[in-house]
């Protein structure tokens, strides 16, 4: 009887989706930020630290004789957002590895030797992609701009740092916390690397450009653009910016200047259906494959909008926003010829005998571009580097490909810009990919590039 | 000493798991055993597991607690267990074993998880649990008896309309507010009274009563008024899970008298549309609705519930924590709404499983029994207490795990609750009536035809040539 196979159908539908919940999500859930269930643990297990591959200390429980724990962070402020708290509630990787740092792998043995002289036992200790070098001059290169910086090895997608500002320090965070809580414009607690949405300014002509590229199927020897400066399509005009005239030039030198004239003209000839997949395709409208707690970058185009949306969206302004962590991926693909390979922060897991429990390898996301799309947008952002916007990096000692943005923004009337760099460094055979975002910096070459070579100067000297 | 204690808590959690997957593949073993002999070893078997996953669950509470209350509490319960499968097998030989076995394995479950969870040390709560249940098996004794000797609860339909929309109304009108739902009466200060547990057997009887004889149209639209009458006064007192099973239960019996899918069809509809139109109408509901679709937005505030629900189904993950080595007692109302999440913590997946598998089999021993029986009243009567008692461990599974919205029932016999409890026991004890009355029936089917066969015997002893007039070619 029909009824019967509906309701047996609905029993098993049960059991299927509770196995599913174990298999698939059950990790996510275990470590999501408000999980409670590992704290009880604390009472038998010590929380185990986090350390860097070569063995820095980032986090300890350090215990007196009269069995108090303290938590220590020797970089203080440094790691904030990236290693984050474990009192008040939890972020960073203390949240994100909870469960690890709370379990205890050592032998059975040493186990029930601990239960019974009433010691506890020590949890695993975390090991992280993290540089502190290159966390620390990031770190004071961003100086007192609030804003952030990502760093990553795009052959393997490593974290290498991760900085946000304005910070706090995580050792005296329960002293701090209810100044922080109520200060609500400076917003110290949120990771602006992973959850600050921005306008991208120039830096989205990465994307502008490859969208270009697929519609003309690689083609772009004969594109010639004649800047004059402005571009006026229905009442809406795009100016280049600080008055300049570009004249003649070619999608590469328009490119490395950061012609807003130019690529709001290409804008204009885009299918944009097609603009709207290669963006989400790119990870906008859609969660980052991380399990940092970020924000959604925002993609709006469409068939229906109209040419002013279009010609601002080409150059990174009108509605689009994006996390800074999201650009420093897109910059990755390119990088590493196309691939983005998945970020990744924790290493491996240990015991504390130091026996591997657990290990990240390196994974691909995806295949984002073809080698040869890579090689072009290199090549232009290469150019940028010699010649364009971000010349500041050439003559470093290494060589670098970049992109430089100046975002401009209007919240509730107060304006300004923000300071962008997108890039990398040894670029036959790419080290390291960096993005920063300085609010309120001006253009990208004036404060983010700086900051990025001081970035590139600490990782090659 | 606390090492081996730890050991013992350690073994103990698979050993439960591996007693409740033997008990929970007999009960489907069973199916397929035709003789009898070997169902009885079956049922045995069964019998075996059930004692001895209580005993070590409650070995293991007692070596965390160290508690003797609940040494004597497990004494009590093994009494009661034994004393309620002796006697219903000894006054009901023709009662369905499986039926009473899963009541008793789903009884010993809640027991277990009941007592884990009372948050005082003394086990009132699990203790008043357990004294519902006594009193209700006492009452469940006898319904069978009543099922098979009196025809005249096939007549009343119109006694059940009236008790049933009465209650529903009372508990509507006069009823004080709990959790946001207006659910349930004081009677006395020791029992709250919920009579939407109990309406909906009155409920069953009352559209199986108008339902029976289908053939008349007009009764088809008197049950479909009173199931609307009903389905009404339960969404505006917004009991969602209640009013939720009172439907489907409707449309099944509907469909299964009628054998009209366009009716059932129609039904469909309308319900949906009702449902969007009560989406847009009460805000309680959009609540809920966006609560489930993104529970953490609101952690604190509406989704706390479900989001450590969540938590506690995560950390149990295949084999549990172990009893009194998880937090299940951090889910608000884990006791009455999110039993299956508690279970699944520290009991684990496989448990959870193999009970949910138990509960299916309690529904296909419902439906079978339905489809076996050929007065039309009491085939609907069957189907429909299956249904409901199927649509009700959906809704409360379904919602503990976030795959449906979640409306706040009880897990059937698992659960904390005296008039869930009350209800459900009734229930499976008028199913098991109904399963005797099948019997009665074959049995004497088996004399009719016994005497067709002498007859027959006897007639073709008659002199050859009369009675063959075939022939005659």
């Amino acid at each position: 009887m029909i009824v019967t196979y509906v309701f047996v159908f609905l029993f098993l539908l049960l059991v299927g989706y509770l196995i599913y919940l174990n298999v698939v999500k059950r990790e996510e859930i275990n470590s999501n930020v408000y999980n409670t269930k590992q704290d009880t643990r604390t009472d038998t297990v010590i929380r185990g630290s986090i350390v860097t591959e070569e063995g820095v200390v980032l986090a300890v429980t350090n215990v007196d004789e009269n069995g108090n724990e303290t938590r220590y962070y020797p970089y203080s402020n440094v790691f904030a957002h990236v290693i984050g708290y474990a009192n008040n509630g939890k972020a960073g990787l203390e949240a994100i590895a909870n469960k690890d740092l709370l379990s205890s792998h050592s032998s059975l043995l040493s186990q029930l030797n601990n239960e019974s002289g009433n010691d506890k036992s020590q949890g695993d200790t975390v090991v992280v992609t993290l540089n502190p070098t290159l966390q620390q001059a990031a770190y004071n290169a961003l100086g007192s701009y609030k804003g952030a910086v990502v760093v990553l090895e795009p052959g393997s997608g490593k974290i290498l740092a991760m900085v946000s500002k304005p910070d706090f320090n995580p050792n005296t965070i329960s002293e701090e916390w209810q100044s922080m809580v109520t200060n609500e414009s400076n917003s110290a607690l949120l990771n602006r690397a992973t959850q600050g949405l921005y306008p991208p300014g120039s830096t989205f002509k990465i994307l502008t450009t490859l969208a270009y590229l697929r519609e003309n199927n690689g083609n772009y020897e004969n594109f010639f653009f004649d800047c004059t400066g402005t571009l006026t399509e229905e009442n809406v005009t795009i100016t280049c910016y600080n008055q300049s005239v570009h004249g003649r030039e070619d999608l590469k030198s328009a490119f490395a200047h950061s012609c807003n004239t130019a690529f709001s003209h290409i804008g204009l000839d885009l299918d944009c259906g097609q603009f709207k997949k290669l963006a989400e395709r790119f990870l906008f409208n859609t969660s980052l494959p991380t399990q940092f707690p970020h924000s959604e970058s925002v993609f709006k185009l469409n068939r229906d909008s109209s040419y002013g949306e279009i010609m601002t969206t080409s150059i990174g302004q009108g509605d689009t926003l994006v996390t800074p962590l999201h650009m420093a991926l897109i910059t990755s693909a390119v990088a590493n010829g196309g691939v983005l390979m998945k970020p990744y922060c924790v290493a491996r897991v240990e015991n504390s005998d130091g026996d591997t429990v657990s290990e990240t390898k390196p994974s691909i996301y995806g295949k984002m571009m073809t080698p040869e799309e890579a090689g072009v947008l290199t090549e232009f952002m290469k150019e940028t580097v010699t010649s364009g916007t971000a010349v500041e990096l050439s003559y470093s000692g290494y060589s670098a490909a970049g992109k430089t943005g100046s975002a401009e923004y209007d919240s509730g009337g107060v304006t300004g810009t923000h300071s962008w760099f997108v890039g990398f460094s040894n670029v036959d055979d790419p080290d390291i990919v960096v993005a920063v975002i300085a609010e309120d910096g001006g253009t990208g070459s004036q404060t983010a590039v700086p900051i990025a070579r001081a970035i590139f100067d600490a990782y090659y000297y | 000493m606390s090492n081996l204690i730890n050991l013992a808590v350690q073994v103990s959690r698979y050993l439960i798991i591996v007693l409740m997957v033997i008990y929970t593949v007999q009960s489907y073993t069973v199916f397929r055993r035709t003789n009898v002999r070997a169902k009885e070893y079956v049922f045995l078997r069964q019998n075996v597991s059930m004692f001895f996953l209580h005993f070590i669950a409650f070995l293991v509470m007692f070596l965390k607690t160290m508690n003797m209350t609940l040494a004597v509490f497990y004494g009590a319960q093994v009494i009661y267990l034994a004393a309620t499968l002796i006697l219903f097998k000894n006054l009901y030989p023709k009662a369905s074993k499986l039926l009473i076995n899963n009541m008793c394995m789903l009884l010993t479950v809640g027991f277990i998880m009941v007592t884990r969870l009372s948050a005082d040390h003394s086990c009132n709560q699990a203790i008043k649990q357990f004294k519902i249940v006594v009193a209700g098996t006492a009452m469940a004794l006898i319904i069978p008896v009543i099922i098979r000797k009196l025809l005249v609860i096939t007549k009343m339909t119109w006694a059940y309309s009236f008790v049933g929309i009465g209650l529903l109304g009372l508990v509507f009108v006069a009823a004080r507010v709990t959790n946001g739902a207006k659910l349930s009466l004081n009677i006395g200060s020791f029992f709250t009274f919920q009579p939407s547990e109990f309406v909906k057997i009155i409920f069953v009887f009352a559209v199986a009563g108008l339902l029976a004889d289908a053939k008349d149209f007009k009764r088809v639209v008197i049950a479909t008024g009173l199931a609307a009458v009903h389905v009404l006064i339960l969404v505006i007192s917004t009991d969602l899970g209640s009013a939720l099973i009172f439907f489907i239960t409707y449309l099944v019996m509907l469909f299964a008298s009628t054998r009209n899918p366009f009716l059932v069809l129609t039904g469909i509809i309308s319900g949906a549309l009702a449902s969007i139109a009560a989406y847009f109408m009460f805000s309680h509901i959009r609540v809920r609705v966006a609560i489930w679709r993104d529970p953490f937005s609101d952690y604190s505030g509406g989704g706390y519930q479900i989001c450590q629900s969540l938590f506690s189904i995560a950390a149990g993950g295949w084999f549990g924590t172990g009893l009194y080595q998880g937090s299940p007692d951090a889910i608000p109302y884990v006791e009455q709404d999110m039993m299956f999440s508690a279970i699944t913590e520290e009991l684990g997946g496989i448990f959870s499983i193999c009970l949910l598998l138990v509960c299916m089999s309690c529904f296909i021993m419902f439906i079978n029994i339905s489809m076996k029986l050929t007065n039309r009243f009491y085939r609907l009567v069957a189907l429909g207490l299956g249904t409901t008692y199927a649509v009700q461990v959906f809704l409360t599974v379904g919602g503990g795990m976030k795959l449906i919205p979640l409306t706040g029932v009880t897990l059937p016999l698992v659960s904390y609750g005296g008039s869930s409890v009350l209800s459900t026991l009734i229930m499976f004890a008028i199913v098991q009536g109904l399963y005797m009355l099948r019997r009665d029936e074959e049995d004497k089917d088996e004399e009719e035809r016994f005497k067709k066969f002498q007859q027959q015997y006897q007639s073709s002893g008659d002199p050859a040539g009369y009675g063959n007039p075939g022939g005659q070619y």
